[in-house]
């Protein structure tokens, strides 16, 4: 970032909440750089931005939305780029339609299944038809959104059958991805974000015209988000949307640019690489799903196929080594190396889906580690009633967290709605080490590896998590010892043999050594795999996450690295490894023009080395290392020696960046703007109100606020949104307990215009209630300038402000109610995230009542909008103005 | 005792042989995100106890209130509009016109600044923002005359050989003299008051260990203990947007004075510098700071003066007095002869 011309700051507060990562946007800004935050309140972030763009909750695609058509109508695009690197040019079949077309739906939408079947989305083949996927047929919706598909996509783009595609490079054909994209941003225009996002045509040129002016071959523009994006029913698409943008200005793969997408804690990066998801394995790897992967290779047919580009087609060499690693010897080609060893999805297993089962008394036990979501869930009610049908439970924890205590002095407790001597859960609490008192690796946001040393000792009986699954995994094996159980095998057949120190506790650089891999076979056997292309699918390599293989390249742990300022090049390679094979830019080859020369000097990267006949530069190349800039291999080679000298996105089937993505998302193959599941605003846009493949739970105890349009709309007149403050860490686990974190932000408070505090009688510093259809709360009122009213359409709309840090229990330092306890639950359907960035909330003075009184509160709020499970769960709006197509036959 | 007034190298006046360069700290407002890691990172390093009373302060997200005997670094937090914006520039501005490129750049002794008054202002200030948000970090200054070592009479304040002002707890017997000489309120004794975890509510929330050093003065050491291994103090060290600097206060100031003449040149003319000029009240102050409007704004005395300045000219008045009571005197008992 420290290398861009121009930051753009939306859907995140950086300097908030990720301070020292700010460092580089303070560097980039002396350097000259301009900074532009977007965000519904003026945060610490904007105090140092040059420009703060309030925004209303939730409108974001409209704002890029408008971008893109402006750099499109004013041919402000990166021609040369665009026209070689991005699949602008390809040719999508003719069954394809768009929102514009179908009243706001794309085509394939199921009602009944609530998704898109996007087999109309795919490329045109040649001969006519839509390019298919490997293994025939397109994923419904239906299925990969239940096993959030999307969350593979973390290390490469999604299948295609083939990469002959039809291309045409005037973009002139009506069917290009580059007309269709012009067609369907037409009408987001600077007025559509004056009367959707509230931000004035004046801010809008503003922007419009510092990222313009920063891109080309000379300049580069920076995005950065984080949760104010992904946070939404269509979170994916607000990413999606920023993508385009940055593909059209040139922005990826080149020094300053990119999109970052800023990680919500230490390892967070680290814990989607090596998944602590229910759907994924190491390295993006799907899990396999019952009925679609029944075999080995129905799995690796559906994750890539032999004849698309790019390195997914070694997808088969990843995977077996994968269960080599995990099952060693028991793991043969005769049984397909133990993959039915793996457990299969049988549908979406996420937090959400899990907490309604253990509402509905199918879960027995939990276990929660580093995890408090009685405060940092959404709905935290329903997570603290489904917690109290549990059998069993384990509370992992550095303090006794109310996801530990709600038993006792919970919210529920409080009101009534649970007595603790009636809740039958057992509740284990067992103390966790800290970071300082044990050694691993932490991946941030930049994909770095960093080593940490143990500096003290864990204090009495705290362990690390490796120290406690180690023995958890030693105990389950000795009870199972012997045991001729067929479902015993995957457990009594792993290998569970790290080193271990004289006390018993596994060496975490033995479990490091095993992600990195290493051969099995021939002269090299034992020694440590170098590089993931080395991993072979015969058995003859091991390797638990294909993307990391290198971190112990020569048997030394380069995570460790740490030479200062990371060593003299410019892509401070020397500190840390960055995966994969410690590239420090990804897609680097776009770097250079299609002739392999750098775009620019003062943005030289990585160039094509005509004597060496190799690509060279500041960083590995993101490249096949030999292929010169003008190779036209023939593309049904398959894999990377199909790539193109100008495929750059070589993770990508057709080795092209993705203006439209004919697959992988499951809500449309172009971002489209949809309100929030609760909006107080309608679609201006389109008569579908909200997104039409977002995951709903329809229940009671899960209502939604009226949307604009229907009646009650006015019992919740305002937008909430929830987010994190410097002072306190996520839900609290790691600040609220802590004396010099604790004085710093004391109190659970919302932050209000001073408009706002006029329009309810709020007084600044005295006491709020803020009541949504889920629960109320109290907080602190700090009434500041800092938020703005907006002006959508004429009417005012405003918005809250509320950090979701406090939890109300009584072990902590400071205690106070908790924002997410406001939140409903509706998922974006790519990856199964909440919407927790836009909710629909009344706000008035005074304290909250106590007791069974709060119940009543939230009750007579409920009656009085008429909100049933209904409200806001139709599929189709208004199903007279909306298209279905292909034309259903009912 | 040394140079009372003006300019000095306050470590030689201490009579140390040879001393180094004098350290301070330089703290550029304008980088500063607020983070209050300073805080965090000060009171861990020197152990200090947790302040206040685990309530919202109402001032912004400050919650800290002041620098005390237990809070070393505080980081006020100011939200203005655009008309105080308007005003605080055209304040700087004037202290451009003036010939000097913020308060208290040193006209005469530093050779160097003056060279930083931008010879040609940029005219056109960018568009006037309509809010901001002010974050400062505050710290004690070290003045070059320093009031609370000046009038402690214990000794247990010493000046250290890089020019800082660090009291000796040990030596300390809390009569609290200092706290009234330190013309920035710097300062205090530590009580019980400020160690006892209690709420105004009266709930006991959270455990401290023993409270260390009460009833002494307490107050930034410029992390003595760190310097004198060579290491950076811990609130510098800790600051991700270096908005804290250390380091020689000559390079600093030079630095400081660089930044601000980036600044007007920008057409950022609220920017100025507190605590660089050695002509001021106290001499300059080793820890200088980049502010964006009038001092006062932060909590900061807009002319402060080292009480004990004006000792020569009192024990001359005070001198005059006597003799001209014992001329009376004399008088007298002349006149009863006559």
């Amino acid at each position: 970032m420290a290398n861009a011309d121009c930051i753009v700051i939306q859907g995140s507060n950086m300097a908030e909440c990720h301070p020292v990562g700010f460092q580089w946007v303070a560097e980039a800004k002396a350097r000259g750089a301009k900074i532009i935050h977007v965000d519904p309140r003026f945060t610490r972030t904007s105090a140092i931005a040059d420009k703060h763009i309030p925004i209303r909750a939730g409108s974001d695609v409209v704002l890029l939305g408008a971008l893109i058509n402006h750099v499109l109508t004013n041919d402000l695009w990166f021609k040369e780029y665009v026209v070689a690197y991005t699949n602008a040019a390809t040719l999508v079949n003719e069954d394809f339609r768009d929102t514009e077309d179908l009243g706001g739906l794309f085509s394939g939408f199921d009602p009944e299944t609530g998704q898109y079947d996007p087999a109309t989305w795919a490329y045109a083949e040649p001969g006519g038809d839509g390019v298919e996927s490997p293994g025939g047929g397109h994923e419904h919706g239906a299925s990969a959104g239940a096993r959030a598909a999307g969350d593979e996509h973390g290390s490469g783009g999604p299948p295609l059958e083939h990469a002959q595609l039809q291309r045409d490079e005037t973009l002139q054909h009506p069917r290009t991805v580059f007309q269709i994209l012009r067609r369907h941003y037409a009408r987001y225009t600077p007025e559509m974000v004056r009367d959707v996002c509230g931000i004035d045509v004046d801010d809008f040129a503003y922007l419009a015209r510092a990222i313009t002016e920063n891109s080309g071959r000379e300049r580069t523009t920076c995005f950065a988000y984080a949760v104010g994006w992904t946070q939404h029913t269509l979170g994916a698409q607000f990413i999606r949307t920023a993508a385009i943008l940055q593909l059209l200005l040139g922005n990826v793969g080149r020094p300053g640019s990119g999109i970052m997408a800023l990680r919500g804690h230490a390892s967070i990066q680290g814990s989607t690489d090596i998944p602590t998801l229910f759907n994924l394995l190491g390295g993006y790897l799907p899990m396999p799903s019952a009925g679609r992967h029944d075999t080995l290779q129905e799995y690796l047919e559906s994750i890539a196929s032999k004849k698309q580009k790019g390195f997914w087609t070694d997808a088969d060499a990843y995977t077996v080594s994968l269960l080599k690693a995990w099952w060693g010897d028991a793991a043969r080609e005769d049984n397909d190396w133990a993959y039915d060893y793996l457990p299969r999805l049988t549908g979406p297993h996420g937090t959400y889906q899990t907490v309604t089962a253990m509402l509905a008394g199918q879960v027995e036990g939990y276990f929660l580690l580093g995890q408090n979501p009685a405060v940092g869930s959404a709905n935290g009610r329903q997570q603290r009633l489904a917690m109290s049908h549990l059998k069993w439970l384990v509370v992992r924890d550095l303090n006794l967290i109310e996801s530990a205590t709600w038993w006792k002095d919970g919210p529920e407790i409080a009101s009534g709605e649970l007595r603790t001597e009636d809740i039958e859960t057992e509740v284990f609490f067992l103390p966790a080490a800290s970071h300082v008192e044990k050694a691993g690796s932490f991946t941030q946001t930049q994909r770095l590896l960093q080593w940490r040393h143990k500096a003290v000792e864990p204090p009495s009986e705290c362990q690390s998590e490796l120290q406690f699954f180690f023995a958890l995994g030693q105990r389950i094996r000795q009870r199972l010892a012997g045991s001729a159980d067929e479902r015993d095998r995957p457990l009594l057949d792993l290998t569970w043999d790290y080193r271990t120190d004289s006390r018993g506790d596994p060496d975490s650089e033995s479990v490091l050594a095993e992600i990195n891999g290493y051969h099995l076979a021939g002269p090299d056997a034992g020694q440590p795999l170098s590089s993931y292309t080395q991993m072979r699918a015969d058995g003859s390599t091991a390797g638990g996450c294909w993307i990391y293989t290198g971190v112990y390249a020569g048997g030394v742990n380069r995570a460790a690295s740490r030479v200062p300022h990371g060593g003299p090049g410019p892509s401070q390679s020397e500190w840390g490894w960055a995966w994969p094979a410690n590239r420090r830019i990804l897609y680097n080859r776009a770097s250079a023009d299609p002739d392999g020369k750098p775009w620019s000097e003062r943005k030289k990267y990585i160039w094509w080395d005509e004597e060496q006949g190799r690509w060279v530069g500041n960083d590995v190349p993101d490249f096949v290392a030999d292929r010169a800039p003008g190779s036209r291999p023939d593309p049904d080679l398959g894999g990377a020696a199909a790539l193109a000298g100008d495929d750059p996105f070589i993770m990508q089937a057709d080795g092209k960046g993705w203006l439209f993505a004919p697959k992988g998302m499951v809500d449309g193959p172009l971002p489209a703007h949809y309100e929030p599941q609760e909006s107080p605003v309608a679609n201006a846009l389109y008569p579908q109100q909200q997104s039409p493949a977002r995951v709903t739970f329809a229940r009671t105890d899960n209502l939604s606020a009226p949307s604009a349009g229907t009646p009650g709309a006015d019992v919740y007149p305002y937008v909430f949104t929830t987010y994190r403050l410097t002072e306190h860490h996520t839900a609290g686990g790691m600040s609220r307990w802590l004396p010099y974190l604790s004085e710093l932000q004391p109190e659970m408070f919302c932050e209000v215009s001073p408009e706002l505090a006029a329009e309810r009688g709020l007084e600044n510093y005295g006491w709020a209630t803020i009541i949504s259809p889920r629960a109320a709360i109290e907080a602190r009122v700090l009434v500041t300038e800092r938020m703005t009213p907006l002006v959508i359409r004429g009417r005012i709309v405003h918005q809250v402000g509320l950090p979701y840090h406090w939890g109300v229990g009584s072990d902590a330092v400071v205690s106070g109610d908790g924002a997410n306890d406001l939140l409903g639950v509706t998922l974006d359907p790519n990856v199964q995230i909440q919407e927790s960035k836009a909710g629909s909330c009344d706000i008035r003075a005074g304290r909250r009542p106590q007791g069974a009184e709060l119940l009543r509160l939230v009750g007579e709020y409920q009656a009085r909008s008429g909100a049933t499970i209904e409200t806001d769960n139709v599929r189709i709006t208004d199903p007279a103005r909306e298209i279905l197509d292909p034309r259903r036959e009912d | 005792m040394g140079q009372l007034t003006g300019p000095t190298d306050p470590a030689a006046d201490a009579r140390w042989h040879d001393p180094g360069p004098r350290k301070g700290f330089f703290t550029d407002t304008s980088i500063c995100i607020g983070c209050k890691a300073c805080e965090v990172a000060c009171k861990e390093w020197n152990r200090n106890p947790r302040d206040g009373d685990l309530e919202l302060l109402g001032s912004s997200y400050d919650n800290t209130g002041a620098l005390g005997a237990s809070t070393w670094r505080h980081v006020a937090f100011i939200e203005q509009g655009r008309d105080r914006i308007e005003e605080a520039r055209a304040s700087g501005r004037a202290l451009v016109s003036l010939g000097m490129p913020g308060l208290g750049a040193p006209a005469t002794a530093d050779p160097a600044a003056v060279s930083t008054a931008p010879a040609a202002v940029s005219t056109a200030p960018p568009d006037t923002p309509e809010f901001r948000w002010l974050m400062s970090s505050d710290v004690c200054k070290h003045c070059t005359h320093a009031g609370c070592l000046d009038v402690c009479p214990t000794g247990a304040l010493f000046r250290t050989e890089f020019g800082t002002v660090v009291v000796q707890a040990d030596v300390c017997n809390g009569c609290g003299t200092c706290v009234a000489g330190c013309p920035f309120g710097v300062i205090e004794r530590r009580t019980d008051g400020t160690a006892a975890p209690k709420t105004k509510r009266g709930e006991r929330k959270g455990e401290q260990p023993p409270v260390p050093n009460i009833g002494v003065a307490q107050k930034c050491t410029l992390c003595y203990d760190r310097m004198v291994e060579g290491q950076t103090p811990a609130c510098a060290k800790t600051c991700p947007t270096t908005s804290i600097k250390f380091g020689d206060r000559d390079e600093l100031v030079a630095q400081a004075t660089d930044r601000v003449a980036e600044l007007h040149a920008e057409g950022m003319t609220e920017a100025r510098l507190y605590g660089a000029n050695d002509l001021d009240g106290v001499g300059g102050t080793g820890s200088i700071f980049l502010l964006l409007d009038e001092p006062e704004v932060y909590g900061l005395p807009p002319d402060p003066r080292v009480p004990t300045a004006d000792l020569p000219q009192m024990f001359r008045q005070a001198g005059l007095a006597a003799v001209g009571m014992i001329a009376a005197a004399a008088l007298s008992f002349l006149k009863g002869r006559s």
